[in-house]
């Protein structure tokens, strides 16, 4: 926490001052998962690696859609698609908490000056079969993170507990950097010789996906394709451990959960175009979860799930 | 006698938790002390955001040692019975104290427990009380085991004599207890040592940290009521809203910030909401106009700026906030506004689901609509304008501003209604058709407000009665029992009469599990044309009637009727069980209202035994008539005639009862004063003609009170009567008139109530 603390001037400045600060401390950064999903503990470096006992800790940006969120970039705080920033230490520090302020203080949030609170908040994920307890964060009125410790994740106790710490990084770039509207954010240096805004970028795509998202989106396609990832999870999970061609225990979790946050995903889809009642809306929900419990079923009986030979 | 103090330090406890753990913690604790035997003067439990402390004051020191006197075996029973003795007692048979008895010589044993010291005692009690705590929800953290509401970090707890401060030795789950603990997060952090509670307080004041959640608040309050008052404003009164905030600071430090210009114009109740709900601001109004014009938050520490930094923060978030909810509040408005109105928002209702058994808001609203109507004259109200209101009242739902903030469902429904140019009443419908809410919430008084709320009610109950889910135990995820104690209230405390109730609940109930009024319709449609064909053969001429042509007829009838007669059959069945259904729901919705109409009658200081009395009566389904009569009945009964009228109308009744049964017949015939032979039994004559004659028209009139006093002014006579007179004459003539005198003050007090349910 004794770094000087430098004012960032842009977006980008924010998210590497997060990614130093967390390498510091020890977290292997990692690149954001290739796939659509909903928030970063979607990521398999969260909601799987929490499941197990092998120690864990990871930082990294995640590309996030809430399809139902589109204001076509009009809205200075809501957005389909934004980043969180998202960390994972298992088992959680005891020392978590000043961890985290030491983060916010590494972007240059003044710790002398501001009214930082930890305000209750208790986590759960009806999709993922998780919850956790824990807290919003507030900075000055303002909620600037999520703090929680995993209890249960797809349907299992968490043994050792996990931290998890999300920033929605539009929200707490813009408080930072005194910024109204988030299509005005500076998102490379001011002074660069293209200086590029948070709506150079993403002000049009907030408007292609926010139609598509609406309106347009193949509401047919999509059903089938929900089944379809649906049915490829369940297919994958049902193989043998023994791989019969390499005579390996090859137990396929990552890509079963791959098919289940795509299902996840296109839920989000159906819900947007509002064609998902609420009565059906649990159903969805229901089956994502079943999804999910079985992935973390499967992942626990790997090694990375913590799954050993002697134990066996 | 030493003070203890204990202190379990952890990470933010949610504030709604805190005074409740502080409650459990002295209670588990001190508790756990007496069982042991520790005694104690004094004891008090406080919380912050970060810890939970007790402390006990004037504590003994040690638990008194006690002896324990054990009866053994015969001195001289076999040596094995002894010895197994000897060994539960842990003692040896010296020591065995030989005593005679009745029974012969007797070994008792006295086993000595000595007094353990009270950190010993401590020790064991405290984590106990540490690992079994009653949170309502807690976890585990890191690789540990121990449950806690959030990561528990330390534990202080020390025994305070006059030669200083010791550490109770103990451990739970690797956290060793110390005398240490810290101040404030950001302003003290450090460690600090401890003595006594005094000690405590005092070092916590200095690092920054208010103990007592009541010294928090009141400090608060204070500051913010004094801000307020310098600008001439007043800060509007939120005593769940202080709690919860003087369980988020350590440290308070009160600011008082503005609100854009832009949003000041917003409804008062937006502006409240969304401060308090998303912010936990108190509102800050002017004390004239009632206008909202600046908000208060509380920090959780003092800055070099004075907090310029954090109410500036703070104004910026609430800025963010109210723009959402004024683009709420104008998108509404538009459309509300608009040619399509508020109907846009009635017509999206049709997807969303009111119970999946019952339909969707849009059907719920037509039906309210209908019935609205139907309740309209009965309670004063123009069935039009009824009908407009029900099928607006709910229409706020699809807005957005409800959809952000549920609780102002109701509120915004006048505003947008007023917006759309409706009625006041319309309006006001919107907003109260929903009450009560409470047992305290005030009914609804306007005409067209109270046909919205009943009909709101009275379909709900319907509609659950009809799919069978009335409420169990103490489940009531519907609110029923609010709702039928909402039609009681509205009823009665508006003096609106429903005569026919119980044949309503029925019709509404029969139309809820389908019963169609278009089959019932089509089944006489289809006889009457029967009926027509058949008056045909009628009028041919009775010779031209053949054998073969009243077969060919008979023929062509069967072969037109005879498919459809099967089919109006099953219909005419289906609709006949449907009405034998709703009859059962319905007066099983009855009792469901007479059961909370004597909760809410009881609250009123009427006896359930006068409710029992009422409701055993013709016309029961009257509410407000029943009321009345309990009401009135309930009066007559605390008057000292009143009473005693229950005595001998019960004698009368009794004995005549028994000679009824006795002889078989009933003794209605009617009494002659001719055969009465004491002066006793002809005033009793007299009063029975006098009080029949005030009777009668005050029933007729349901003035229960001239009735029941009336019947109050039989005491005199039938006292005098019983006193006086033998009824089981000899003279079996004067015997059966004496009996039917008796069966009229049956007659009459029966026609009040049924005085047979009163106890006593």
């Amino acid at each position: 926490m004794s770094d000087p603390v430098q004012r960032p001037r842009s977006f980008q400045e924010i998210i590497l001052a997060l990614q130093t600060y967390w390498a510091r401390q020890g977290c292997a950064i990692l690149q954001p998962y290739d796939m659509e999903v909903g928030a970063g503990t979607f990521h398999p470096a969260t909601t799987l690696r929490s499941l197990g006992t092998n120690p864990w800790a990871a930082a990294y940006v995640q590309p996030s859609r809430r399809p139902t969120d589109g204001r076509y970039g009009e809205n200075p705080n809501r957005l389909q698609h934004y980043y969180q920033y998202q960390v994972l230490i298992k088992p959680s520090p005891p020392n978590l908490q000043e961890l985290y302020l030491g983060s916010l203080q590494a972007i240059g949030i003044d710790m002398a000056l501001h009214d930082i609170r930890f305000v209750e908040d208790d986590w759960e994920s009806p999709t993922l079969g998780a919850w956790g307890l824990g807290w919003e964060v507030w900075c000055d009125g303002m909620e600037v993170s999520q703090f929680t410790y995993f209890q249960q994740v797809g349907g299992h106790d968490c043994h050792p507990v996990s931290g998890e710490l999300t920033y929605g990084l539009e929200r707490l770039a813009m408080y930072v950097l005194g910024v109204d509207h988030v299509m005005d954010m500076p998102f490379n240096s001011p002074d660069a010789p293209i200086p590029l805004t948070y709506g150079d970028i993403f002000k049009q795509t907030e408007e292609e996906f926010a139609r598509w998202n609406f309106d347009v989106a193949n509401t047919e396609v999509l059903l089938n394709h929900f089944v379809e990832a649906e049915n490829e999870c369940n297919a994958i999970l049902s193989q043998d451990a023994q791989d019969p061609k390499t005579g390996k225990r090859i137990i396929m979790a990552h890509p079963a959960y791959d098919q289940c946050i795509k299902a996840s995903h296109i839920f989000n889809l159906l819900d947007a175009r509002g064609v998902i009642s609420v009565t059906e809306r649990q159903a969805y929900i229901g089956r994502v979860r079943t999804l999910a419990k079985a992935c973390a079923d499967a992942f626990v009986q790997t090694r990375a799930g913590g799954w050993s030979e002697d134990a066996a | 006698m030493p003070d203890l103090l204990i202190e379990l330090f952890s990470e933010e406890i949610p504030a709604r938790m805190q005074a409740r753990a502080a409650d459990d913690l002295k209670k588990l604790i001190t508790n756990g002390l007496v069982e042991a035997g520790l005694t104690y003067a004094s004891a008090a439990a406080f919380s912050t955001p970060r810890r939970l402390t007790l402390t006990v004051e004037g504590m003994l020191d040690a638990s008194p040692s006690i002896t324990e006197e054990r009866k053994g075996p015969k001195a001289d029973a076999p040596g094995k019975a002894i010895e197994g003795f000897l060994r539960g007692a842990g003692l040896t048979r010296d020591q065995l104290e030989e005593r005679e008895t009745p029974k012969g010589n007797i070994l008792f044993a006295m086993i000595k427990k000595p007094g353990r010291p009270a950190s010993e005692i401590v020790a064991e009690v405290l984590e106990t009380t540490i690992r079994n705590f009653p949170w309502p929800k807690s976890m585990r953290w890191g690789t540990g085991s121990l449950r806690w509401v959030r990561p528990l970090h330390s534990i202080l707890c020390i025994l305070t004599a006059e030669d200083g401060a010791q550490v109770v030795p103990m451990t739970v789950d690797g956290i060793e207890a110390g005398a240490t603990t810290r101040g404030h997060r950001f302003l003290a952090p450090d460690t600090i040592t401890v003595s006594n509670f005094d000690d405590y307080t005092a070092k916590l004041k200095r690092a920054f940290v208010v103990l007592d959640p009541a010294e928090r608040r009141d400090a608060i309050w204070h500051d913010a009521t004094n801000m307020a008052f310098a600008n001439g404003l007043e800060v509007v009164e939120d005593a769940g809203l202080l709690a919860e905030v003087a369980g988020l600071v350590e440290w308070p430090v009160v600011l008082m910030g503005r609100i854009g210009d832009d949003f000041l114009d917003l409804p008062p109740e937006v502006l409240q909401t969304s401060m308090k709900e998303h912010q936990k601001f108190f509102s800050v109004r002017h004390p004239k106009s009632g206008r909202i014009e600046r908000f208060i938050t509380v920090a959780n520490r003092t800055t070099a700026d004075d907090g310029v930094t954090i109410l500036a923060g703070n104004e910026k978030v609430l800025s963010a906030r109210l723009s959402d909810a004024k683009f709420f509040w104008e998108n509404d408005l538009r459309i509300a506004k608009s040619d399509a109105g508020m109907q846009t928002w009635v017509d999206r209702l049709s997807n969303v689901t009111f119970h999946n058994k019952l339909g969707t808001q849009a059907e719920l609203i037509s039906r309210m609509e209908a019935l609205a109507g139907e309740l309209a004259p009965m309670v004063g109200a123009d069935a039009v304008e009824a009908r407009e209101a029900a099928r607006f009242a709910k229409a706020d739902l699809s807005s957005e501003m409800v959809y952000e903030f549920p609780e102002l469902q109701g509120l915004m429904g006048s505003y947008y209604a007023k917006a759309a140019g409706k009625s006041d009443a319309i309006a006001d419908a919107a907003q109260d058709h929903y009450a009560p809410l409470g047992p305290s919430d005030d009914v609804p008084t306007a005409p067209v407000s109270i046909a919205v709320a009943l009909a709101e009610k009275l379909d709900k109950l319907t509609g659950f009665w009809a799919i069978d889910e009335k409420p169990t135990g103490s489940k009531d995820p519907f609110a029923l029992r609010r709702a039928a104690l909402g039609v009681i209230r509205i009823l009665v405390e508006n003096d609106v009469r429903h005569p026919f109730m119980y044949s309503h609940l029925m019709a509404l109930i029969a139309e809820h599990i389908g019963y169609d009024e278009k089959d019932r319709e089509q089944l006489i449609d289809v006889m009457a044309e029967f009926n027509e064909r058949a008056k045909l053969l009628d009028q041919l001429p009775s010779n031209r009637m053949t054998p073969d042509l009243a077969k060919f007829v008979g023929d062509k009838m069967r072969s037109e009727f005879g498919s459809k007669a099967e089919e109006l059959k099953t219909t005419g069945e289906n609709l006949r069980k449907k009405l034998e259904v709703a009859k059962d729901r319905a007066a099983d919705l009855l009792s469901f209202l007479h059961d909370r109409l004597k909760v809410y009658l009881k609250d009123q200081g009427v006896r359930h035994d006068i409710i029992d009395a009422c409701i055993a009566m013709e016309g029961n389904d009257d509410l407000t008539l029943l009321v009345k009569r309990a009401k009135a009945l309930s009066e007559t009964l605390k008057t000292d005639d009143g009473e005693n009228l229950i005595q001998g109308f019960k004698r009368a009744n009794n004995i005549l009862s028994q000679a009824e049964a006795a002889d078989g017949v009933e003794y209605s015939y009617g009494a002659d004063i001719k055969f009465a032979e004491t002066d006793e039994e002809r005033a009793l004559f007299d009063a029975l003609d006098k009080a029949e004659a005030q009777i009668n028209p005050a029933m007729a009139a349901q003035d229960f009170t001239a009735a029941m006093s009336a019947m109050a002014s039989l005491r005199g006579p039938i006292d005098a009567f019983f006193d006086a007179v033998q009824v089981n004459s000899d003279n079996s003539t004067v015997r059966r008139n004496r009996l039917n005198l008796l069966s009229r003050i049956r007659a009459i007090c029966s026609s009040v109530a049924d005085l047979t349910k009163i106890d006593g």
